[in-house]
């Protein structure tokens, strides 16, 4: 077998179809690797092992029999922990999940499947995707792949150690403020939050349903967009999902069009590290000797989007995780106490500390003289942002930023301050409340050697400019 | 009104109707009646982690099956909104309902109001939302409480009226209308036993002529109408008491005790919910165009009150008896279906209100359940009209008929029933009675008028009750005047 951990899934899946690789042997190179290095890096909370090579054996014998494959056939892909994949422990990275192994599959997980994708396990993340450090995993943090004592970002972070540490050439995580793109950067890897309704959320276990979204990562713009067109379209188990017509991104990737690309002031102002914004600019300066216009543009409502979208994605999540009471299944506590003891032991014991500020923070906004003022507020400013964007992209094809304000951090240094932790969100949450797309390119280095993500923003559906800017500036570098 | 010492009750109702849809409101699980305990239910009805709704476009046509049937507004665009709280027998921790921007607006109840008018009383709104599962507490001493999902998720219209009415019986007609049309459109069983039909009251007191409404409360676990009926009797008089002794209606909810026949305040603690509504996240705005709202209205049966009205006009019925046949659909439909196949209206209508009620009723039987169709009724009808059989043997072939679901010429054949009419074979009978009995017959001719009767009866003996008793005194007229 050439180097495994040198092969793109473009290319693994050529060479898999053509028979010259075979699924069963990456499968068990990918467990194995997920075994050892995936260990030390805490990336999984648990393993598919038999279910993997008995996919990649089904892959291996259509191949054989000359029947068709997918487009993803004898690649092996890691899941979130909370993307439901039938067979196999859901946690979400909470102790109140314990023993929960769903009965059917995330639409995006059996789309996977279909597409002859080999999924080895189920990555580490911050408890409910509630966490930017993967700190507040129950099953303790993933560790960033770039150095030990850096967290991997979250809460998607095992997805992005697991990429970036080449186990797995593509990963999938979810998305509700950042949590895709954000560990992208620390991990420097590639990271996709679709369109709001373009890859079904059925299967993914709800933090702020008007905001989740699942998205992909991989460690070039190729196998990012081939990704996703593998799982974005319309559901009919999901309401939000959207009906659109895609073009072929794979196929469409390169082009020799100059985009218009709008540097919004908001995005560089205080807090941005020095040498990030040294690293962005630089981005910026590559793309217009390429021949792309930069242009100075205005968001004026930037400084409101991290307050949105905590009371936002805190609203709802105080209701989406009502149904943890452990009447069904997962975690129960106080099982001889009368019902509301029940309840409380329960949720007190399963739920960690950030989730119960979440939960509280929710309940708090939604509750009787408190609506208003919070939520309804909120959702007002959320519309405006919204349109903000839409005229923006009137003027630009696409906005450049930083997509964190710093590289990678260490552990413990933001966890005791949740409010330095929430500003971490600050560049990606304003995409998840307005619903358009944002993809995380990693490019170039801090001094010390911590990867710095690039972020381009487009309007809805418009995933294909993104797959071709970053494209380009991969040519580029 | 009279009844109350000066004081006048408002009251409004709200209830939840269960729709027959066949399957659940955001889920493909059948929605059915006494299965196994948690058998119909899948991921989205239990709420497993990641699940979520997908609107059954069935009920929202139910919905505006009734909201266009008590004449609201249907609207264009409305929101599902979640009612967020906790109990084992609600596994989201919340109710997908719809609060601010509700499905229906407005519409009227037209009921009998107890003293033989009628009043109207208009509706609020209409709303969409989905049922809760069932708690099945311990009865004797189990320790634990059973939890079951098969309703969970079971569409439902939550029909919220004015405070209008103005006492418990007009509360019973409002149901009692309610309930009518509901059946009528096909929406709802409206039975109450099964929990189909669910009430709560409010209700307040006023001194008479008071424009300002009094403090209300609200009334809950009320499981027939009778039953909403008697609760609201004991608010009443309970409110007015406390108000004459000096005392302050206090603003609280009472669950009605059938057993004990009083109300009792539930405990603070149950009461005092924030439900914090918000917009549910994981469904879009429902937007109705205005053809299907169109299309709905079209489809509408003929409903109860009109219908009744041309059956006076059509059949020249009593008002009375067009209000019985039109009390239900399936009735109305049974009466004009015999009308199909018979042409006296009355005739009919007599027929079906003593005849087919009264064995319904005592074989506790629904009409869809019986034995003799319409056609066939129609055609035993005729064969009285015409003389075929008379009345008396008809009831006979109709029991038989109810009891069989033979045609009535097979019933009329196998027990012999034919009435004869036929003047040949007639008229030998009656002449050798008229010869076994020269004595009466001199008795008759020298004016014992009553002896007519002995010889009807002598005749009737001869053939076994058939004869035809008109034809029967005809011929012996003829032969006994002659
Ligand atoms: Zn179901």
């Amino acid at each position: 077998m050439p180097d495994y951990k040198n092969l793109t899934a473009t290319q693994i899946t050529a060479m898999v179809t053509s028979g010259e690789l075979s699924a069963v042997d990456l499968a068990e190179k990918a467990l194995d690797l997920a075994r050892t290095e995936g260990k030390g890096l805490n990336a999984f909370i648990s393993l598919c092992e038999d279910k993997a090579l008995e996919q990649a054996r089904a892959v291996d014998t259509a191949i054989k029999q000359a029947q068709p494959v997918g487009p993803l056939a004898g690649v092996p892909v890691a899941l979130k922990d909370n993307i439901c994949y039938t067979g196999s422990l859901t946690s979400c990275g909470s102790h109140i999940l314990d023993g929960f192994v769903p009965p059917y599959d995330a639409t995006c997980a059996a789309r996977l499947v279909d597409a002859g994708a080999v999924i080895i396990g189920k990555t580490n993340m911050d408890e409910f995707a509630m966490g930017s450090s993967n700190e507040t995993s129950y099953y303790g943090p993933a560790k960033n792949p770039v150095g030990e004592n850096l967290v991997p970002g979250g809460s998607s972070g095992g997805s992005a150690a697991v990429v970036a540490q080449r186990i797995v050439p593509i990963s999938f995580g979810s998305e509700t403020g950042g949590s895709v793109r954000q560990p992208a950067a620390f991990c420097g890897v590639y990271g996709l939050k679709p369109t709001y309704g373009s890859i079904s959320r059925y299967g993914l276990v709800a933090f702020g349903s008007s905001l989740d979204q699942i998205g992909p990562l991989a460690r070039n713009a190729e196998d990012l967009a081939l990704a996703y067109q593998v799982t974005c379209g319309r559901d009919p188990n999901d309401s939000t999902s959207v009906a659109f017509d895609h073009p072929d991104y794979t196929g469409e990737i390169d082009t020799d069009r100059k985009f218009t690309i709008g540097v919004p002031k908001e995005y560089f102002a205080e807090g941005l590290d020095p040498e990030v914004e040294a690293a962005v600019r630089d981005a910026m300066a590559v793309l217009e000797k390429d021949g792309h216009k930069v242009t100075d543009i205005s968001l004026p409502l930037t400084d409101k989007a991290i307050a949105i979208y905590y009371i936002v994605a805190c609203a709802e999540a105080s209701s989406n995780l009502a149904r943890f009471d452990g009447v069904r299944y997962g975690l129960r506590e106080g099982r001889d106490k009368e019902l509301a003891q029940m309840y409380s032991e329960t949720r007190a014991a399963g739920f960690g500390d950030e989730v119960k500020r979440r939960i509280m923070l929710g309940t708090y906004v939604l509750s009787s003289g408190y609506y208003d003022a919070y939520y309804l507020k909120a959702s007002k400013v959320r519309e405006l942002l919204r349109r903000e964007f839409e005229r923006t992209f009137e003027e630009v094809d696409l906005i450049i930023s930083p997509a964190t304000p710093t590289p990678a951090f260490k552990f413990g240094e933001k966890l005791d301050d949740p409010l330095a932790m929430y500003l971490s969100d600050m560049y990606t949450a304003p995409a998840n409340l307005a619903g358009i797309p944002g993809i995380s390119t990693p490019y170039g280095r801090v001094g010390d050697g911590r990867p710095v993500g690039v972020q381009f923003l487009a309007g809805h559906f418009n995933e294909l400019s993104l797959f071709q800017i970053v494209r380009i500036l991969e040519r580029l570098a | 009104m009279a009844v109350y010492k000066g004081f006048e009750p408002v009251i409004g109702l709200e209830v939840h109707a269960q729709l027959f849809t066949e399957s659940k409101m955001f889920c493909g699980c059948k929605s059915e009646y006494g299965a196994e305990a948690n058998t119909l239910t899948c991921p989205v009805c239990l709420a497993l982690p990641g699940a979520l709704p997908v609107l059954n476009k069935k009920a929202v046509e139910f919905a505006m099956r009734m909201i266009a049937a008590v004449g609201g507004k249907v609207h264009r665009r409305s929101v599902f909104a979640r009612k967020n709280y906790f109990y084992p027998d609600l596994p989201k921790g919340y109710q997908i309902s719809q609060f601010d921007k509700p499905i229906g607006e407005g519409g009227a109840i037209e009921y009998h109001s107890g003293n033989g008018s009628r009043k109207r009383c208009r509706l609020t709104r209409i709303h969409l939302e989905e049922d809760a599962g069932k708690s099945l507490h311990p009865e004797h001493g189990e320790g634990f409480t059973r939890v079951d999902l098969n309703r969970c998720g079971t569409p439902l219209i939550e029909i919220v009226s004015e405070p209008e009415m103005e006492s418990p019986e007009e509360a019973y007609g409002y149901l009692t209308k309610l309930k009518q049309i509901l059946q009528y459109i096909e929406v709802c069983s409206g039975d109450m036993e099964k929990g189909h039909l669910r009430c709560d009251a409010n209700v307040s007191v006023r001194p008479v002529g008071s424009e300002k409404l009094g403090t209300r409360t609200e009334l809950k676990n009320m499981n027939s109408f009778k039953g909403v009926e008697r609760a609201l009797k004991f608010e009443i008089v309970r409110q007015i008491d406390l108000i004459k002794a000096g005392g302050k209606v206090e603003q609280m909810t009472l669950l009605w005790d059938e057993k004990k026949q009083v109300a009792e305040p539930m405990r603070s603690k149950e009461e005092s919910h924030d439900y914090r509504y918000f917009p549910e996240p994981d469904l879009v705005n429902l937007v109705i165009g205005d053809a299907w709202i169109e299309s709905v209205r079209l489809s509408l049966p003929e409903m109860p009150d009109v219908r009744a009205d041309r059956f006076v006009s059509q059949y020249d019925l009593r008002t009375y008896d067009a209000a019985v046949l039109t009390d239900s659909r399936a009735l109305a439909d049974y009466y004009e279906q015999v009308m199909t196949h018979f042409d006296d209206a009355r005739a009919a209508s007599n027929w079906i209100q003593t005849e087919l009620l009264a064995l319904l009723k005592d074989n506790k039987q629904e009409l869809h359940d019986c034995l003799v169709s319409p056609e066939m009724l129609g055609e035993l009808l005729s064969k009285v009209k015409s003389g075929d059989i008379s009345g008396k043997m008809a009831k006979t072939v109709f029991e038989a008929m109810f009891a069989t679901g033979k045609a009535p010429d097979v019933i009329i054949k196998e027990k012999g029933l034919v009435q004869v009419s036929d003047e040949s074979s007639l008229i030998p009978i009656i002449e050798k009675v008229i010869a076994a009995y020269p004595d009466n017959v001199a008795k008759y001719r020298g004016g014992k008028a009553k002896l007519f009767g002995f010889f009807v009866g002598q005749v009737m003996k001869e053939t076994d009750g058939q004869a035809n008793p008109q034809t029967v005194n005809k011929l012996l007229k003829e032969r006994l005047d002659g």
